[in-house]
């Protein structure tokens, strides 16, 4: 069974060792998904399989067989950015850029986990479900993505931008 | 990382005969053994991949939850019943590694993830007996401020890095296991081992067993209870101390504790001796301190780790002093 990839359909690797990061990048080409430490502390591999955020480094790909993968290319669509990445552009959200495309792949997957009420550790009582789209909520359920720029703060405000209205 | 085959299980039986015989490793999230694999600390010939196994979260006959062993870790932070009858068990979970992460990585993965001590990774340039018993501890003499003052060895002094697994000790969880000669249950803090002159041995697992779950008793409804973790930045870090605790007042005494330091140990560490110590004991600092004190009388700190004796103390009396406040608010 072969992977979706941005919606198109990709026959999965035969040696088991290629990482997802590697099989998206050296196989398909799709340059976005970058390379940090590929060791999972930095997070700049963020891809979203069947929409929750992952580290596509520490992935082995044939582990992925039938699955849906979307990179920082299948977010645009015909050309148009996603809102997130105007907002990183309006915002400032970055110098050097390297670490963007994870920052806005974990964004999206971020948002969905807030949204149906994951708890995080600055949530305080865990069984509270109605969680606050709040600055110490996006830094903690951030904390994954490193960005050596120090862009935290507009990251934090594209993100608040875009969906902070549309409520948590 | 060396030429491997993969092949995916289908259910439990399935998953042992295929890893029977050989040096086959099973692969959950893969977020800890595919870093291990690529920097040749581990080499198996073969990857079984369970993650198709039972991942359900379910209520048990006597009132506790059975987790399957394939659930990911956001899983079970987000199931309604660990949220509300187990929080010291979902915040220890959402303190741990970062959401991606927590995404990938399996229950059973997190029992059995190995330790960060950077000797132990550094396949090129140190000794380390837990990669290659006799070999000698480069971490003992070396940068060893990350590293354990409880239930270390002179062969190893490596801390177990989970924080999933120190509210497990606390919360008297119970491991669900299978191999080819049947099915058994092994106490949660008897599932890893101390170091001792063997610390490449680090669970009570036969080769090719399998964690298939991991059950939780019913907790107990007069019990207060959280989680605390203490690191160099405020998230996404590995625990200089952590803390896990159940407390249950009478008035201004305390009934019982369930307490579990992490950050500090060779494994999960159950801190019976300041349990023991705080029975039926008013519930003050002075008693808090003391049940500390109790725990940590054998601590042995290296040359760069002293501060996590005080810092444990510390922390410990803060976590008993916020439940008790909590239970009298």
């Amino acid at each position: 069974m072969p992977m979706i990839i941005n919606g198109r359909e990709a026959p999965v690797p035969t040696d088991a060792r290629v990482s997802l990061l590697d099989f998206v990048r050296e196989h398909l080409e799709l340059y976005g998904t970058k390379k940090g430490c590929n060791q999972g502390a930095c997070g700049a591999c963020t891809v979203l399989v069947d929409g929750e955020r992952v580290l596509s480094c520490l992935a082995l790909a044939v582990q992925y067989e039938g699955r849906e993968v979307t990179t920082i290319e299948g977010l645009s669509s015909d050309g148009a950015l996603h809102p997130l990445q105007q907002a990183f552009i309006d915002r400032d959200g970055f110098q050097c850029g390297y670490c963007t495309p994870g920052q806005i792949c974990s964004a999206v997957g971020m948002v969905g986990e807030l949204r149906r009420g994951v708890p995080s550790y600055v949530t305080g009582d865990p069984a509270v479900t109605d969680i606050e789209f709040s600055h110490d909520e996006l830094r903690e359920r951030m904390s994954g993505n490193l960005c050596r720029c120090g862009a935290y703060n507009g990251i934090v405000d594209a993100i608040t931008d875009v969906y902070a209205e549309q409520g948590a | 990382m060396i030429e491997l085959s993969y092949s995916r299980a289908s259910d439990v039986d399935d998953a042992v005969r295929r890893a029977a015989g050989g040096r086959g490793r099973y692969l959950g999230g893969g977020t800890n053994l595919v870093d291990l694999l690529r920097e040749t600390v581990e080499t198996p010939s073969a990857l079984v991949d369970v993650t198709g196994l039972s991942d359900e979260i379910a209520p048990t006959a006597d009132g506790g939850l059975m987790i399957g062993a394939a659930a990911r870790n956001t899983a079970v932070a987000e199931h309604e019943a660990v949220r509300s009858r187990y929080p010291m068990l979902a915040r220890a979970i959402v303190a741990g590694a970062s959401a991606q992460i927590r995404n990938m990585a399996t229950i059973g993965g997190n029992l059995l993830q190995r330790t960060r001590c950077a000797y132990f990774y550094d396949t090129d340039g140190s000794r380390c007996n837990k990669r290659s018993p006799g070999d000698g501890c480069d971490a003992i003499e070396g940068f060893n401020r990350m590293h354990a003052v409880l239930g270390t060895s002179p062969a190893c002094v490596a801390t177990h890095p989970s924080d999933m697994c120190v509210a497990l000790a606390a919360l008297d969880a119970v491991v669900h296991l299978r191999s080819a000669s049947g099915q058994r249950t092994v106490d949660l803090c008897d599932l890893h081992r101390l170091p001792e002159d063997r610390p490449d041995i680090e669970t009570v697992l036969e080769p090719g067993e399998l964690i298939t779950g991991v059950e939780l008793p019913a907790p107990s409804p007069d019990e207060r209870s959280t989680y605390r973790k203490v690191r160099d930045r405020s998230s996404y870090a590995f625990a200089l101390v952590s803390v896990a605790a159940a407390l249950e007042l009478d008035g201004d005494a305390v009934v019982g504790a369930r307490l579990a330091l992490g950050g500090v140990a060779t494994k999960p560490w159950r801190a019976r001796r300041a349990e023991e110590a705080l029975r039926g004991q008013p519930a003050t600092e002075a008693t808090f301190l003391s049940a500390a004190d109790a725990e940590l009388a054998d601590a042995r700190p290296l040359a760069g780790n002293a501060f996590k004796v005080e810092l444990a103390r510390r922390t410990l009396a803060a976590v008993l002093q916020e439940l008790t406040e909590g239970a009298r608010s």
